[in-house]
């Protein structure tokens, strides 16, 4: 039998068990689009931007452990598709992205919306191609939703210009696809396994460093014990939060340059340093050299790049976390470490990470979130509210946090919990933005009233680009440069403090959300947080904006000040630096 | 910091070139050469790359490589026994009489041929290590300042038949 190749893809995406499809059309994508014309099963989400189409796919990945799918067309909505791609792959999201292109005959014509999207995207996804002949489209997808998914999961991009779309040809998708240049490492070495329990067994301040691949395995569980099990307590970085539940008695706090301090002191103070599935990021190190000074250091991870890049390691373990947790649970021993535990837990209870200001709040209103909702998808954007979420937030099992952690893409929160809640039509999904960054794509509004997904949109509002703002303040001498939202024209030339006169905010998101078709609230109060947030849950079609108006100059504490190593914290005003 | 050799055999497709120089450049890898070509197999290209690193960035680079779907095995060369070989050919314009019988000399001494010559130009061909060129080229440009056009292939390298035991 033969088949268009449009038709082909179809078949390729039902084989792949995709039922979500986010997708939006154009000249280089149209034949596609017509061999999408009335298929059953495949829901396809047009968004109103493609940026905001690919974080909704990278949500509802994150959300789902399925692989998100993109269609967009050529050139422009290609480039457009650029930051989610890099937000994705840094973040070890498994997406396939079909781009348009023009035809084969007019690659490199500078043909109408033609761009080498697979030259410019090659440094930021795991896998670029442009499918140039028809008998080659069958594998080449199969092996984009094989490369996405396993190993250490990622973006690929299939380019497919319109002659290949159009062509008939074999109906075949193969079951499966050699990939000889890819093998990845995911069964556990029996010696280094020994070698890094010798290692603990030998501890006296041991400690687990948990990062997003124990999420990303599915681990989570296996991580709980293997911590209970041993005795041995646990720091996560942001994306390895909630991996075990945020108020377990082992639990310790995030570290990094907005970690707590009782977490930032476990890693400075241990003698073992376990670390899973975490590239050791500049942000969790602080000054390089400076990092956990007295710890051997065992390291897992599926990317042998990522060992040994950033930080030195004693024990290198390639292997999938799953797999390697579950050998350590295996041969694991209780550890007499608990002295060590519980001097990290009376630092945990006396330096707990806070908002002074006794207003209305950032940590009062996510306490309030943790209080009323049970379960619970919740994504952030960029900057004081991801900050503020990482802190103050109670995860587990049942309540996930997405969030851009590599990228710091702003704009990522209100599409990705659009995408996650497609993926997650039972639970609760609220987004936590900032006033900047859910203006970068508040037209995704539409998407959610639109599709009836009552997602939960807390804009946290303070008229500035917060975080920067932060660093303005700290670090270079109050000079609000570029960062007041409110800021126009018949402002003065240069600006240090908010004051009464600030011109008004804008936009009006309460109208902007109700012109939307959205529900909205504005929040001033303390006592009205709660409210808001229940009428927002009882919302079952319809998505709710609330804007909390916060304190212009609320402050992330405690922070690492720039170049400082982990120990050296600044607390709040009132302690000082440490 | 010190010289490395690493050869790769990558899948012998569009973009491959692009994937492993963009990843050099994109990472701020130093990169002295790169050759490529087919193989006995066609469907896959052999690269021979020399670079200049630091011991931590080599296992990076090595690594990075390895991870790149294009790329089938990364050979680490530089302590194996190898041939390393360049070809390069070098022109020299306006030459007096004088100095054709002496380009004509160094040919005898070096392993230089003359590929080509008329009354002003001689073309010199010279097949031997990347060191061994760098030194011609340094005798050239003394000697014919200005007059010398060099065309480097860059190296290729394969294991010696012969491994140390």
């Amino acid at each position: 039998m033969e088949m268009l190749g449009s038709e082909l893809l179809v078949k390729a995406l039902l084989a792949e068990g995709v039922d979500t499809l986010f997708a939006y059309p154009g000249g280089q994508a149209i034949d596609l689009f017509h061999a999408l014309y009335g298929v059953q099963g495949l829901n396809v989400v047009l968004p109103r931007h493609e940026q905001g189409l690919i974080h909704a796919a990278d949500g509802y990945a994150r959300s789902t452990g399925k692989v998100g799918v993109c269609l967009v067309t050529s050139g422009p909505g290609a480039t457009n598709l650029v930051t989610g791609i890099a937000t994705a792959n840094y973040d070890s999201v498994p997406l396939v992205c079909f781009t348009g292109q023009v035809p084969t005959s007019l690659i490199g014509n500078d043909a109408f919306q033609e761009v080498d999207i697979v030259g410019i995207t090659r440094s930021i996804c795991k896998y670029a191609v442009t499918v140039r002949k028809r008998e080659d489209l069958g594998p080449i997808i199969k092996k984009a939703f094989t490369l996405a998914r396993t190993g250490r999961p990622g973006v690929v991009v299939v380019d497919l210009p319109k002659d290949i779309q159009q062509a008939r040809g074999d109906d075949g998708y193969p079951d499966q696809v050699r990939i000889r240049g890819y093998k990845p490492n995911l069964a556990v070495h029996p010696g280094q396994v020994k070698k890094a329990l010798e290692l603990l067994r030998g501890a006296k301040r041991p400690l687990f460093l948990v990062g997003g691949g124990v999420l990303i395995a599915h681990a989570g569980r296996e991580m709980t014990r293997l911590s209970e099990k041993t005795g041995v307590p646990v720091v996560t970085t942001i994306m390895g939060k909630g991996t075990i539940p945020t108020g377990h008695p082992l639990y310790i706090g995030n570290l990094g340059i907005h970690g707590s301090y009782a977490a930032n002191q476990a890693v400075s103070n241990c003698d073992v340093l376990f670390s899973i599935g975490t590239r050791f990021n500049d942000r969790i190190t602080g000054r390089a050299g400076t990092f956990a000074p007295n710890a051997s250091i065992v390291h897992i991870d599926v990317d042998p790049a990522s060992i040994s890049r950033n930080i030195a390691v004693d024990v290198p373990i390639v292997a999938d976390a799953k797999n390697a947790i579950e050998a350590l649970l295996d041969q694991a021993e209780p550890l007499p470490v608990e002295e060590w535990a519980g001097r990290l837990r009376q630092l945990r209870e006396e330096y707990p990470v806070s908002v002074k200001n006794p207003e209305i709040n950032p940590q009062a209103i996510l306490e309030k979130i943790n209080q009323v909702f049970d379960r619970a998808v919740i994504t952030t954007d960029v900057g004081q509210n991801q900050m503020w979420a990482a802190q103050f937030l109670d995860l587990g099992e049942e309540k996930q946090m997405l969030t851009s952690g590599g990228l710091g893409t702003m704009g990522y929160g209100l599409p990705a919990a659009i995408g996650a809640k497609l993926g997650n039509p039972k639970k609760d999904v609220i987004a936590v933005c900032g006033d900047g960054g859910v203006q970068m794509n508040i037209q995704e509004l539409a998407t959610a009233v639109l599709y009836e997904l009552p997602v939960i949109v807390c804009i946290f509002n303070n008229g500035y680009l917060g975080n920067v703002r932060q660093w303005q303040e700290m670090f270079y001498d109050r000079h609000y440069s570029g960062t007041c939202m409110r800021r126009r024209k018949s402002c003065p030339p240069v600006c240090d403090a908010p004051g009464k006169k600030c011109p008004p905010y804008l936009p009006d998101f309460i109208r902007l959300a109700e012109s939307y078709g959205a529900k909205a609230i504005r929040v001033t109060r303390m006592e009205e947080v709660e409210p808001a947030l229940r009428r927002a849950r009882e919302e079952k079609m319809v998505p709710t904006v609330l804007e909390f108006v916060i304190q212009r100059e609320e402050n992330v504490l405690p922070i690492v000040p720039p170049g400082k190593c982990l120990d050296q914290m600044i607390l709040g005003s009132e302690e000082g630096e440490r | 910091m010190k010289k490395r050799w690493v050869c790769l055999f990558v899948e012998n497709e569009v973009g491959v070139l692009a994937r492993i120089s963009g990843l050099f450049a994109g990472k701020a890898y130093n990169l002295n050469s790169l050759t490529v070509g087919p193989t006995e197999d066609e469907t896959i290209s052999r690269m021979t790359i020399s670079l200049t690193s630091d011991d931590r960035t080599f296992e990076q680079v090595k690594k990075q490589l390895n991870r790149a779907v294009e790329v089938i095995k990364v050979l680490d060369l530089t302590e194996e026994p190898v041939h390393r070989k360049e070809l390069m050919f070098v022109k020299i314009h306006s030459c007096s009489e004088n100095e054709i019988r002496d380009l004509f000399r160094i040919a005898q001494v070096y392993p230089v041929k003359i590929l080509d010559y008329d009354f002003q130009t001689v073309l010199l061909e010279s097949l031997q290590t990347e060191e061994g060129n760098d030194g011609l080229i340094c005798l050239l440009k003394k000697n014919f300042p200005g007059r010398a056009e060099i065309v480097r292939g860059g190296s290729v390298a394969v294991g010696a038949v012969l491994q140390s035991p």
